[in-house]
């Protein structure tokens, strides 16, 4: 799987209260999280971000609350990969958990580059910078979750 | 065998003689938690998923405690959506209003964690239960749904970080000033998937409750969990709130840690986390003068009993500040309870505080004492993100029940040693 995408970008620990503030938790539909997305730390965010664009962060990517409904507003959002430098673990595993794909990756993004990710083989491009960096797969049992299509599916076997 | 106190937990629950860090297993559940915010969500991908099955409807507990009693029709809907469906399926620890608390401080008051068990929760300080030396740990909705049907999680057997506690804490200095001092001296990733092992010889000295409270913020380190070892103290806790026989698991000496602090106890100074991260702390001969507007008691970090004794022992017979909206909310209707038979009601009304029912409330921006752009809070909570509790431009400072109800007093950050 390959996917291209333009990069809007933010900081070293960005917490799942900015993600989706907890006052718009009173709903679980996507798409009213989507709405509310990034708000309090960029007003900005829901009116630009288009379909298939990649959101790249710092460190600790994530951190805070354990609500799903920070990986499901991002999803929701149009953003096709989240990639950072290190991930907070329930975000981590609340994104595999639901299908957003994640990358760690610590190369040279900054904003509005063009970037390719290519799961299959571990690799980024930075279209832009030209730069070109690894990073490392999902270990195959975590593979095998999101093969199967999601936790609930991969049990239910 | 090489394996710590929190491998050896899990190593139990996976059914292995041993496990090594980093390794991915998959283990079973004693208890699984959902609040009225995440188990929406998890319904939704039960009911999606098309499972029919529960794995033991005695090992799920639903706790309606963040937008409770119901803030707005949206949290009505919400919440309907989980009592529907705990009906439904006849789930027996579905807390509402009436029996509720805030689920950290609830679920041991209820005996439904005892210590050796394995426990997830839809919410990221169920971290909060390794005072009992039990592993826990937050997880998101979809993991609650699979384990609710199944009983099982799959984890990344975590890497540990040792604390060596050591000393004595002085007087005003408890567990929320020792965690606090922790996170700020490595930072809110420094146990990045790990887990935090609490040992040494202080730790006979720190009560139940600091531990609660210490355990509790370790999700604020980035750790996967924090964990205290089983002493005479929480086997006499455990066997006064449950029935349940607890199981006791200790570190292998030759057990592997990534890194050793030392911590002594006694150096530990009231510290306060300045916005927005806990780990942004300082000391009180770092603060200057910061006026505050508000002031919240509570929370799953520091809405116990022994807490609302030390802040009403500061506020008796004392007046709040004219300008300070002082917020008092015990975590269950046990500690509501017994705060008003042993009088603790009464001083905080005569003071000028207001005493809530249990709930969440302010602590997430929820409702309850919300703050305005520009508003300052001392609150005995857990995170003080940006907009955390209201306005994106408004300050949470994190302290301990005697610093913030010092702080009520005096309308600024206050040490208590001014009493
Ligand atoms: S009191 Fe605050 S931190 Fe604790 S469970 Fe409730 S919202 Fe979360």
């Amino acid at each position: 799987m390959k996917i291209t995408g333009k990069v809007i970008k933010y900081g070293d620990n960005v917490d799942t209260d900015v993600i989706i503030p907890a006052r718009y938790l009173n709903s679980s539909d996507p798409k009213d999280l989507a709405n509310h997305c990034m708000e309090d730390i960029d007003k900005t965010f829901v009116s630009r971000v288009q379909k298939g664009d990649i959101m790249v962060g710092g460190k600790n990517f994530g951190c805070g609350s354990s609500r799903e409904h920070a990986p499901i507003a991002i999803k929701a959002s149009g953003i096709a990969c989240v990639i950072a430098k290190s991930f907070a673990r329930i975000f981590y595993r609340n994104a595999i958990n639901t299908g957003l794909a994640i990358v760690e990756y610590d190369g040279d993004i900054d904003e509005g580059d063009t970037v390719e990710v290519d799961f299959t083989n571990g690799k980024i491009v930075n279209l832009i910078q030209n730069k070109t960096g690894n990073f490392p797969p999902f270990p195959a049992f975590l593979q095998n979750i999101i093969e199967k299509g999601g936790l609930l599916s991969s049990l239910k076997e | 065998m090489k394996m710590t106190m929190t491998q050896k937990i899990l190593a139990a629950h996976a059914g292995k003689a041993f496990v090594k860090a980093d390794e991915l297993i998959m283990a079973k559940l004693d208890l699984v938690l959902g609040n009225d915010v995440t188990s929406p969500v998890a319904i939704n991908e039960y009911n999606k998923a098309c499972i029919n099955t529960i794995f033991d409807r005695s090992k799920i507990a639903l706790v309606m405690d963040h937008f409770t009693p119901n803030k707005d029709i949206k949290a009505a809907e919400q919440t309907k959506q989980v009592r529907d469906w705990a009906r439904e399926k006849e789930i027996v620890n579905f807390f509402d209003v009436g029996d509720m608390g805030v689920e950290h401080a609830l679920l041991p008051e209820k005996g439904l964690v005892v210590s050796g068990d394995l426990v997830i929760g839809a919410d990221s300080h169920t971290c909060t239960y390794g005072a009992l030396g039990a592993f826990s740990t937050g997880v998101g909705s979809t993991d609650m749904a699979a384990g609710m049907a199944y009983g099982k999680a799959w984890f990344k057997v975590p890497r540990a970080i040792k604390f060596n506690l050591f000393g004595k804490l002085n007087k005003w200095v408890s567990g929320k000033d020792v965690i606090l001092h922790i996170i700020g001296m490595i930072g809110v990733d420094g146990a990045l998937y790990k887990s935090m092992e609490f040992c040494g010889e202080g730790v006979k000295r720190l009560t139940m409750d600091d531990r609660f409270t210490i355990c509790n913020m370790a999700i604020e380190a980035g750790a996967k969990n924090g964990i205290f070892p089983v002493d005479e103290k929480t086997l006499a806790y455990v066997r006064a709130h449950s029935k349940r026989e607890p199981k006791i698991f200790t570190a292998d000496d030759d057990a592997e840690y990534e890194q050793v602090y030392d911590i002594d106890l006694s150096k530990i100074k009231p510290t306060v986390a300045f916005p927005h991260l806990p780990s942004n702390t300082k000391t009180f001969d770092q603060i200057g003068d910061i006026s505050i507007d508000q002031v919240v008691i509570g929370s799953c970090t520091n809405g116990r009993y022994s807490d609302f004794e030390i802040a009403a022992s500061i506020l008796k017979g004392k007046k709040v500040n004219k300008d300070v909206r002082v917020i008092v909310i015990p975590s269950t209707q046990k500690i509501y309870l017994d705060m008003m038979e042993s009088g603790l009601t009464k001083i905080f009304i005569e003071s000028g505080c207001i005493v809530s029912t249990p709930t969440c409330g302010p602590c997430l921006g929820g409702h309850m004492g919300i703050l305005a752009k520009g508003e300052r809070c001392v609150a005995t909570t857990n995170r003080n993100f940006v907009g955390r509790m209201g306005h994106p431009e408004s300050e949470v400072y994190l302290a301990s029940p005697a610093v913030a109800s010092t702080s009520a007093i005096f309308g600024k950050i206050t040490s208590p040693d001014a009493i």
